[in-house]
């Protein structure tokens, strides 16, 4: 068991509380630098979605895990992403400008959207965000000049400085850094006092506005960041995909993003990594397996959502704090062994009003 | 011109008068006590204080500034923190992240630096924490520091709102009932930390208690309403052996 000595205000301010930290996310980082070296083009895809998944979902998380707003309707404003990229990359903007402005864009979006919204609470907003990812799916089918309305778009490989990137592995290595680049911005987010009033405005509003935060401000700030973050991933899977089309980016997209934050761990930046690690990979197995079961269970339509709907249910029952809170129980368990005690995590209900965790 | 003052207010549910024409003024480095039986309108006029209710009739004026318009954001900046009677932390945060979010009104420093955190920004984070690491000094919250509100007990969460409140800096603290819940140890502390507060760091209290000992104890000046209506004002004692207070608590003829 590791008994942390703290001298220093700055200690809780550092990404790294200790040694352990560098040590396991160094290794972290080795790996993932290194996979494209000793895997082959299916699984280097394979990861790449895993990474664009984690960065909308880390722009979900913003919103949902911390400010505690569930939203329905981020596909929407991955779709936002992707459109506007693709749309600049045909009038010859270049790939590393066209990005941002596509982030920005959907983040715009998105603080307009949050504007009326963050008057609303609870049901309502989740309700309001998810007729909001309609009307943009309607907006793209009918806005045809720009977006190929349901005949869909081809968007063509990244060119960086003269060079096109045609490699999986290449493209893999674009999107790993700024995912990175992003989570670094969301750490920093959650250590200032930005993110202290998110989550204050999730766990009690009206204890945070008696403190003098701005709740409609930092909900719409919220809202902004995330939008960026959700938007820069749909820049990034235009060129996953290569072809656009409206269905891409329906209420299955917003409902999947939804899921693997809740199943990652909601209000956790593992989470939403842990999230996408595992539905990103469950696609793989799924269709891996198919070739093993008997036709008559593997052709089942349906069989995807049917199994995603079936882990969302069972993630909710029995752990609510999804995969990382239950890696952190786990955790507390090897580093206390044999002294773990069953009711360490239990908690004391009788003081909670509800479980306030949305 | 009083420091804090309340003139006429009213507010009325339906057909409930919850609050009927009340007024009251403290001076600075007071302790004020609102006393009165259960539903008496004490919290409604704290809810009003901190405009989460807008009242129908009347004015709230601090340091001679008409408040009763102000948002319930900007009560903390003007200068006034407040507890809550059923414990409003954020449960899912640390002590240590409870107490800095009591320090949003002293930050200035810009959104998007936060998001890059430069030096500035971790300076200005520094500087939160020694003023956090002072409060937590004086209420003796070493020992949780590190700890999630939800795995604290409820004796502690009490000690910890009041912490909280502390971090805004006022000049008027608001305290709803400040020791229900918590044992005659407990309260004693509660106690010594009410006339540290006065005392010390200057601060002037308004409390809703209806624990005597504690009122008596600590009071300035104590106010009995009942049914949102003032019966009495003046010291402890005469305010608890006036005849209309004794008869709003305990029935009677008179």
């Amino acid at each position: 068991m590791r008994v942390l000595f703290k001298t220093d205000y700055n200690q809780d301010i550092k990404f790294a509380k200790h040694s352990g930290y560098v040590f396991w996310y160094g290794l972290l980082l080795a790996g993932v630098f290194l996979a494209p070296m000793a895997l082959d083009t299916y699984w280097i895809n394979e990861l790449t979605r895993v990474l664009i998944y984690a960065l909308a979902g880390l722009g979900l998380m913003v919103v949902t895990g911390f400010t505690g707003q569930v939203s329905l309707g981020h596909a929407a404003f991955m779709a936002i992403g992707a459109y506007t990229h693709a749309f600049l990359l045909t009038q010859g903007v270049p790939f590393f400008v066209s990005l941002p402005i596509a982030a920005l864009t959907s983040g715009v979006v998105g603080l307009l959207i949050a504007i009326p919204a963050s008057r609303m609470t609870g049901l309502y907003l989740t309700i309001a965000s998810l007729a909001f990812a309609i009307v943009v799916e309607d907006v793209v089918i009918h806005w045809e000049g720009v977006t190929g309305g349901n005949r869909g778009m081809a968007v063509d490989p990244p060119m960086l400085f003269g060079y096109e990137i045609f490699e999986a592995w290449e493209y893999y290595y674009i999107v790993l850094v700024l995912l990175i680049m992003s989570i670094i911005l969301v750490l920093n987010v959650l250590r200032s006092p930005l993110g202290r009033s998110m989550l204050a405005v999730r766990d009690s509003e009206i204890s945070a506005e008696s403190l003098g935060i701005r709740v409609a401000h930092t909900k719409v700030l919220a809202f902004l960041i995330s939008a960026a973050l959700t938007g820069l991933a749909g820049g990034l899977f235009a060129h996953f995909i290569q072809f656009l089309s409206p269905e891409t980016f329906g209420i299955l997209l917003s409902i999947q993003l939804l899921l693997m934050i809740v199943v990652g761990g909601l209000g956790t930046v593992h989470g939403a990594i842990y999230g996408a690690v595992l539905i990103g990979f469950l696609e793989a197995t799924i269709s891996i397996m198919k070739d093993w079961l008997p036709p008559a269970i593997g052709n089942q339509p349906g069989l995807e959502p049917g199994l995603f709907g079936v882990i969302l249910v069972l993630f909710i029952i029995f752990e609510p704090e999804g995969v990382y809170g239950r890696w952190l129980k786990f955790r507390t368990f090897l580093e206390n062994f044999p002294f773990y005690r069953r009711n360490t995590f239990k908690r004391q209900r009788s003081y909670l009003k509800t479980e306030r965790m949305r | 011109m009083s420091f804090f003052e309340i003139e006429n207010l009213s507010l009325s549910f339906g057909g409930v008068k919850a609050v009927d024409g009340v007024n009251f003024a403290m001076e600075k480095g007071e302790v004020f006590t609102i006393v009165g039986p259960n539903g008496a309108g004490k919290s409604t006029i704290f809810n009003m204080i901190s405009s989460f209710y807008a009242p129908d009739e009347g004015h709230i004026r601090f340091k001679g500034e008409d408040i009763t318009e102000a948002r319930a954001d900007a009560i903390a900046r003007i200068g006034i923190a407040r507890t809550f009677q059923n414990i409003e932390l954020f449960e899912h945060s640390t002590l240590l992240q409870n107490l800095l979010i009591g320090r949003e009104i002293h930050n200035r420093v810009p959104v998007l630096r936060q998001l890059i955190f430069d030096p500035g920004v971790r300076r200005a984070e520094l500087e939160h924490r020694r003023k956090v690491e002072d409060v937590i000094d004086f209420l003796e919250l070493a020992h949780y520091r590190d700890e999630r509100i939800a795995n604290l007990p409820y004796g502690v969460r009490k000690k910890i709102e009041l912490g909280r409140a502390l971090c805004v800096e006022p000049e008027l603290l608001l305290l709803d009932e400040p020791a229900s819940g918590l044992n005659p140890e407990e309260t004693e502390d509660m106690g010594f930390w009410i006339d540290d507060i006065k005392n010390d760091l200057g601060i002037s209290v308004l409390m809703i208690e209806h624990d005597m000992s504690l009122v008596n104890e600590v009071s300035d000046r104590v106010l009995a309403l009942n049914n949102g209506c003032v019966i009495a004002e003046g010291s402890a004692q005469e305010v608890q052996n006036h005849p209309d207070v004794v008869a709003a608590y305990l029935g009677g003829a008179a």
